[in-house]
């Protein structure tokens, strides 16, 4: 059994004939941290995507525990203990809020169910509020913080977070900060893509940046912060 | 809330209601409402498809014809057949038939589901037209209805036309049970989610391709119960009942009564054959009741631009409350 929970090695990743990925190296750790980042269109969401088996590589492989799973099914995959919360918000319209979250119940890898439906209302009162209430009723917040919630509900050991907090406002784009601050220190790694830089740097372990489909930068969070230089070349801030 | 208990209640009173049917009502209409019925149990099963799971079949005729024939084969020529195998048999046949063509026709989407679907019935059409296996374009004759019998005693004699009746109507609520039993579990949500967007169930970790084939299955078992009460009903098979027509007709009942609710396909069923009933009556439309299907083509042209949740939609706006009355709780 390895520490490492998600490992992709030089991945290439095509669109067509766009060559997308040019040999990325990527892993995430049990109980880490990690920020991915990079401007728009670097390979971010391509990257998760590859995987999580949505998308194949043409080069590369991907581990899941120590495992090959380069071609496996996304389901299988997220089967492994690997939740992934897509960009912009991915709920279900046609199931109430409590629909959506029991449906995805399902214990962990091991077995372990810390995450059941009671403890996700207490994590997001405000969605217990709205229990009833269809999917397409709740502020962009709440679906935002539903689907954080069903990605718990299937007691993930690596949760991945894709632009968590685009277009909210900002008072509600804090609260989901400071969610997955809590998600964080009850000992679920991470692996966040966020357009808020500092945020991102200040709750990551470490830190990986794209530049057009390349590892530019891999490290501590604290090296990157710290260096307005390669703040400013990879990030443009 | 007394409205919602009422909801609640009214299925059970639907089906007393028409249960009671037959003891005051002529053979004519009960025929007419055995017919209704099966219609609700094929429109119910394609609904699952249709309504709950994204996915639009145009081919589902042949599940239906299917296990008419499997009835036709089945029962000797001369002798009776227990239902007790037969139906189990028949249902059968069109389960695995659904779950060979479903892990086919589901690697595909949208327009070419619905032509790969259509494709597989029109296949089975021209078997059963263009081969002798079951009597080619002429069909089948069943001479006697299924026997119910336990032991040696006849339990319900299906040749006398309410006891018929009570059977299909008992079969229809059965179906209707359990569906509502299976969409209303996670299984079922899952159906919903996969509906909506695949890609984010899979992300869930949901085999998607497992719980479509599951519910293709189903469907088309279940549509093979139909198919069988239609053929003992009529005695009779022909190639027309797996014919498009056949899948367009239930295509337009699950439309009619609103995709997405199991009360609605039987609505559906219902305003469909009572309808084609009335249009096509001489005696009122006179030389226009032989053109009924252009009446009911607007009919549903009607009810899609103005009720895009079918008729179920109707009934749930009048059994919605004004909105005062809400403020005032």
């Amino acid at each position: 059994m390895t520490d490492t929970l998600l490992q992709a090695s030089s991945l290439h990743t095509y669109y067509g004939v766009s060559h997308i990925l040019h040999g990325v190296d990527f892993s995430a750790r049990k109980g880490e941290t990690v920020g991915l980042m990079g401007r728009n269109g670097m390979g971010k969401t391509t990257l998760l995507k590859t995987m999580l088996g949505l998308v194949r590589p043409r080069e590369g492989q991907v581990r899941v525990r120590g495992e090959d799973m380069t071609q496996a099914a996304t389901h299988a995959i997220a089967r492994r203990g690997i939740a992934y919360v897509p960009e912009g918000r991915g709920i279900f319209p046609n199931l109430s809020v409590r629909e959506n979250l029991v449906m995805a119940a399902r214990a962990g890898v091991d077995g372990h169910r810390e995450w059941d439906f009671d403890r996700v209302i207490d994590t997001f009162p405000r969605l217990g509020e709205r229990l009833s209430n269809g999917g397409a009723q709740l502020s962009g917040g709440e679906q935002q913080m539903l689907t954080i919630g069903r990605a718990l509900m299937t007691n993930p050991d690596l949760l991945i977070l894709d632009e968590a907090t685009e277009g909210l406002a900002p008072l509600i784009a804090r609260e989901i900060w400071s969610i997955i601050k809590t998600i964080r220190a009850s000992g679920i790694a991470t692996v966040i893509v966020d357009k808020n830089y500092a945020a991102v740097m200040a709750l990551a372990d470490r830190s990986v940046v794209l530049v057009k489909g390349r590892v530019a930068f891999a490290g501590a969070s604290s090296e990157l912060s710290e260096n307005q230089e390669l703040m400013h070349r990879f990030l443009g801030v | 809330m007394p409205n919602a208990r009422l909801t609640a209640w009214l299925p059970y009173f639907v089906v007393g209601l028409l249960a009671l049917f037959p003891m005051v009502e002529s053979t004519f209409y009960t025929q007419l409402l055995t017919k209704v019925l099966i219609m609700a149990i094929f429109a119910m099963s394609l609904d699952l498809l249709v309504g709950y799971t994204g996915l639009v079949s145009f081919g589902h005729a042949a599940y239906f014809g299917l296990a008419g024939y499997a009835l036709a084969l089945m029962a000797p020529k001369y002798e009776t057949v227990s239902l007790w195998w037969s139906l189990p048999a028949a249902i059968g046949v069109c389960a695995l038939f659904a779950l060979v063509t479903g892990t086919l026709v589901l690697r595909t989407r949208g327009i070419y589901f619905i032509m790969v679907t259509l494709a597989f019935a029109q296949m089975l059409f021209f078997i059963f037209h263009d081969t002798k296996i079951g009597g080619g374009s002429d069909g089948i004759y069943i001479y006697a209805k299924p026997v119910m019998k336990l032991g040696d005693a006849v339990l319900l004699d299906l040749e006398k036309l309410q006891n018929f009746y009570w059977l299909v109507l008992a079969l229809t609520a059965l179906v209707y049970l359990l569906l509502h039993r299976v969409l209303g579990s996670t299984f079922g949500r899952a159906l919903l989610g996969i509906k909506v967007n695949e890609h984010r169930m899979r992300a869930l970790g949901f085999p998607v391709f497992r719980y479509q084939l599951a519910s293709f299955t189903l469907s088309g078992a279940l549509a093979g119960v139909a198919g069988y009460l239609a053929a003992a009903q009529y005695g009779f098979v022909n190639p027309e009942i797996l014919s498009w027509h056949q899948s367009g007709a239930v295509l337009m009942m699950v439309i009619l009564g609103g995709m997405g609710s199991l009360y609605g396909a039987v609505i559906g069923a219902f305003a469909f054959v009572l309808l084609q009933e009335v249009l096509s009556n001489q005696a009122w439309f006179g030389i226009a009741a032989k053109h009924w299907q252009l009446a009911m083509g607007i009919f549903i042209m009607l009810v899609a631009l103005y009720l895009p949740q079918g008729l179920a939609g109707l009934l749930q706006q009048f059994g919605r409350k004004p909105v005062t009355e809400i403020a005032d709780e």
